[in-house]
């Protein structure tokens, strides 16, 4: 089985990155792009069994750091 | 007098940290990230500037997760004095010894130069040798410093007189222009700033030299 973690930062946080990637967008002439979020896709290959509620500790204990990032898990 | 210094694979400060260390006479043990103690007696762990794990994931993420840092974590659980510089802080902020986050800098651009640094309280083991408001020049070297907590936890720090140091001018878009914080008991400091850089005349500043003279002082006198 896999699990996807989506990994961003939470709204209010500023992303440097992506207002950089914004900014880079409209230089290179598409506008009306208005926010760019900038996050972590990470893939996992579990044994099966594996439960969300473990991948969730996973993503407590490493993945993610939960005082500036959130994070959603999609087992398949 | 007993210091510990921590060393992740990416280490580059560890032993700069150990001489500015055996300068002000401590005894210094280095001590490797897949240990699972620290050496008995150590009064003060120090935990080194570089890109620990290749900063990969996030700075300090994965060297904060250590065996060595489950000892760490004890150490300053019962009041013992830990000292994170650059990746260290990330490293502190990381294992949530210190609250909030250091994200990338604001102008995205790796940073390293010597700035003024204001020393916020003189009310501390690392900085009872500095007077409030003295402007030190140390050397920032970061790229991820960009200090980041919600606006609650900044008003509690200031409010509780725990920010350490703040840089003179914005550099890195820190929040309130933090460079510095202390756990509650004062005893665990993170700062971006590299004092073990200042701290032989052939630094250029010999300005974090107290820093580690003060920790020597405060630990003889206790």
């Amino acid at each position: 089985m896999k699990a996807t973690v989506h990994v961003m930062l939470k709204n209010g946080v500023l992303d440097p990155q992506g207002e950089a990637v914004r900014h880079a967008l409209g230089s290179l002439g598409f506008n009306g792009v208005e926010g760019v979020r900038q996050g972590k896709v990470i893939e996992l290959d579990l044994a099966d069994g594996t439960s969300e509620a473990d991948v969730r500790q996973m993503c407590e204990k490493l993945l993610a750091n939960t005082v500036i990032e959130r994070y959603t898990v999609e087992l398949s | 007098m007993h210091a510990a210094v921590t060393v992740f694979p990416g280490s580059n400060c560890d032993r700069d940290l150990k001489v500015a260390f055996e300068q002000a006479g401590f005894k210094v043990s280095m001590v490797w990230h897949k240990d699972t103690e620290l050496p008995k007696g150590v009064d003060v762990v120090g935990v080194p500037g570089g890109f620990s794990f290749g900063d990969y994931l996030r700075c300090g993420a994965i060297a904060a997760n250590a065996p060595i840092c489950k000892a760490l974590v004890a150490h300053a659980e019962r009041g013992g004095y830990v000292l994170g510089i650059c990746n260290g802080f990330q490293v502190l902020t990381e294992t949530r010894l210190l609250p909030g986050a250091l994200m990338r800098n604001a102008n995205l651009k790796f940073i390293c130069k010597s700035v003024d640094l204001v020393v916020e309280t003189p009310d501390s083991a690392f900085t009872a040798g500095y007077g409030r408001g003295q402007v030190l020049s140390i050397p920032v070297a970061h790229h991820d410093g960009n200090y980041v907590a919600d606006e609650a936890t900044l008003d509690r720090l200031e409010g509780d007189n725990r920010v350490a140091f703040r840089y003179a001018q914005d550099i890195n878009g820190a929040a309130r222009r933090i460079a510095g914080v202390m756990s509650e008991n004062r005893r665990v400091l993170g700062l971006m700033p590299h004092p073990e850089r200042a701290a032989d005349p052939a630094h250029g500043s010999v300005d974090g030299r107290q820093m580690f003279a003060s920790l020597a002082a405060g630990l003889v006198a206790a």
